[in-house]
């Protein structure tokens, strides 16, 4: 049992992986991107295709991919949200909704129903393990995402109290008018978030394809693990979103054991529950349940 | 006020629209009596464009009227398949588990409300489809579905094809019509004065004594009802059950398309996407992957370029109305041109 219980723990790396650029956006700019998920597919792909036409590692290849998906959050900002923003608060969830089916099905047209993997592309690393004492082995993937997971929510807290850049961003979370006035770019902050925010998603897709499968539609269940995390991790730190992926990933290794079929249906409850809690306790403001702390 | 000449007149109706309630007379009546005259694939097609314009009505009744996007309206549409099988399965006439199943949907939706409606904009979008990927699952469980592998409506095979055909797009249209009106009649009431306030602006609804939660959960819980019975009539011409089918997500994406490119808040705009929608598909649905690729794509350029959707942008444009479920103010002195400002359609544009 204690195996299964370091294995969810390790697990909820991946889902802080996924999850953290969710929240990051959502609390500078908003917006939920429905098509989070699927850009996360899109650059499993892109390294796959890399991998398997040109022999490059994936490690390698996130040298290529990373700014490449800069420059897509960049894009995303200003040519998608930053205009449906203008029309409310409703408009950016059905455009990123509309580029999610689009993303999906144009990776569907080009590459097939085949379920890929950048496993064969990382040699060992796939299935080696360590053994720790009392006879429990832990896979060096899930320990080196786990510890990329540390070192990216450090990253990003550290970048935001500490440099100039990530001062303007939260200031222009907090209030994008009032930013303007005392000179900081609001447009060019939220730009830069969102391109810091498929940059970690570009992560997260490299390591869903190497810690396991993925096809065209997988883009929609890993939105769901990503909203579900950054849900159960609640307003705070950005340390929540790693608390919130371990929560998840212990209660579908506990599903797991339960029922066959149990693995998603105990991440759905455990989210559903915390959620429950949560409005019970009634201790939400009206700006809801993703929203990070104010001091970071 | 001595001089009625200046006096501003408050109506709804207009001559258009007066023509318009007759012509929606005129096509019920022929569509009822159609398919004496239409080919077998004919009313199947039919039947499925009664059911687009529920799902369309329905979601622009919960997204455009009470604010409320989901994108996992497909938990009803998989529950009122689902509890049709079920409640016919226990023995009750399949004809009438179809609509037992929208029932028991609106039902379920109740608790449902009171938990989900307190979830804003994208949480409650994302926190639906969670809700219908669970669901989904737990259907799964169940050993009459027999997992992915289905089931089927079987107790509908004792009716000949012809009478069964027939009868199921009678019970589309009627269902359609009855939805529809009920709609219709909740936005003309005086809860639709409370639809039409929140729709614009929550908080300032809310501020002037607008009971917001209370007509969020009427919205909701009849989006389900009507959703429900979509799905349990979308059985009822397919017959099978896979869960995989129904509770997928592409139903909340016809919606969403259906919704935006005819104009999401209105009310004559739900029922033009549905139209649209059902002739995209019909051209271009056998071209696979890039029909969904051009759904997501103009959802994408309409949302951007032009929220308003086909209707509500002829309705700025030539301050046409054909089912007025507001009112309008028209200046007398300006009556001789019959070019009034529609009031009711100005939407609030909320700060992002």
């Amino acid at each position: 049992m204690s195996n299964q219980i370091i294995q969810g723990i390790l697990l909820g790396g991946y889902y802080a992986l996924i999850a953290c650029g969710l929240s990051f956006m959502f609390s500078v700019m908003r917006i939920i991107n429905l098509a989070h998920g699927s850009l996360a597919v899109l650059a499993a792909y892109a390294l796959w295709l890399l991998a398997s036409r040109f022999h490059v590692s994936p490690f390698v290849g996130l040298l290529i991919v990373l700014p490449l998906m800069a420059a897509i959050g960049w894009a995303l900002q200003r040519f998608l949200l930053e205009r449906s923003a203008r029309g409310g608060a409703l408009l950016p969830i059905l455009t990123t909704f509309g580029l999610a089916i689009v993303i999906d099905n144009l990776l569907f047209e080009q590459f097939g129903a085949d379920t890929r993997s950048l496993a064969p592309y990382i040699g060992s690393l796939s299935y080696d393990s360590w053994e720790w004492p009392g006879s429990i082995y832990v896979g060096k993937l899930a320990v080196v995402m786990f510890a990329t997971a540390i070192v990216l929510l450090g990253g990003l807290q550290l970048f935001l109290t500490h440099t100039r850049l990530g001062r303007s961003i939260r200031a222009t979370s907090e209030d994008p008018d009032t930013a303007g006035l005392v000179g900081v770019d609001a447009r060019r902050a939220n730009a830069i978030a969102a391109a810091i925010a498929m940059v970690t998603v570009g992560l997260a897709g490299a390591f869903l394809g190497m810690r396991a499968t993925f096809d065209p539609y997988a883009g929609a269940p890993q939105l769901l693990f990503a909203f579900e995390a950054a849900v159960i991790g609640g307003a705070g730190s950005l340390w929540g979103t790693l608390i919130g992926g371990i929560v998840l990933a212990l209660a579908q290794t506990l599903g797991a054991q339960v029922h066959p079929q149990g693995f998603l249906i105990g991440g759905h409850a455990v989210f559903l529950v915390v959620l429950f809690v949560r409005l019970s306790a009634s201790g939400l403001g009206p700006r809801g349940l993703l929203r990070l702390g104010k001091t970071s | 006020m001595s001089a009625p000449a200046t006096m501003p007149v408050i109506e709804r109706g207009t001559a258009t629209s007066r023509t318009a309630a007759m012509a929606v007379a005129v096509i019920i009546a022929l569509l009822a009596i159609a398919p004496q005259f239409l080919s077998a694939g004919a009313v199947d097609r039919m039947t499925a464009l009664f059911i687009y314009v529920i799902l369309a009505a329905m979601w622009n009744a919960l997204a455009g009227f009470g604010g409320l996007v989901s994108v996992g309206q497909q938990v009803f549409f998989g529950l009122g398949a689902y509890f049709a099988i079920r409640l016919a399965d226990a023995g009750l006439n399949p004809f009438l588990a179809l609509f037992a199943s929208g029932f028991v949907v609106g039902v379920v939706s109740i608790p449902l409300s009171l938990f989900m409606l307190r979830l804003r904009n994208g949480e409650f979008a994302i926190g639906m489809w969670v809700i219908a990927a669970l669901t989904h699952l737990l259907v799964n469980l169940d050993r009459l579905v027999q997992g992915e592998t289905g089931t089927s409506l079987i107790s509908l095979n004792v009716y000949d094809a012809g009478t069964r055909r027939a009868t199921i797009y009678w019970l589309a249209l009627a269902s359609m019509t009855a939805l529809l009106a009920i709609l219709f009649g909740l936005l003309r009431g005086s809860t639709g004065a409370a639809i039409r306030a929140i729709r614009d602006n929550e908080d300032a609804a809310a501020s002037v004594g607008v009971r917001v939660t209370g007509t969020k959960r009427l919205l909701f819980v009849l989006a389900a009802f009507g959703i429900g019975i979509a799905g349990a009539l979308w059985l009822a011409t397919s017959i099978t059950f896979q869960p995989k089918t129904y509770f997928n997500v592409q139903w909340t994406a016809y919606m969403i398309f259906m919704v935006l490119v005819g104009g999401i808040g209105t009310f004559e705009g739900a029922i033009l996407g549905a139209l649209v929608f059902f002739l995209i598909e019909t051209w271009f649905g056998g071209t696979g992957v890039w029909y969904l690729v051009g759904l997501g794509a103009t959802a994408v350029v309409f949302s951007l370029f032009l929220p308003r959707g086909l209707w509500g942008t002829i309705e700025e444009r030539f301050g046409l109305r054909l089912l007025p479920v507001g009112y309008r103010v028209r200046l007398a002195a300006a009556s001789a041109d019959d070019d009034a400002t529609p009031q009711q359609t100005t939407k609030h544009q909320e700060k992002a």
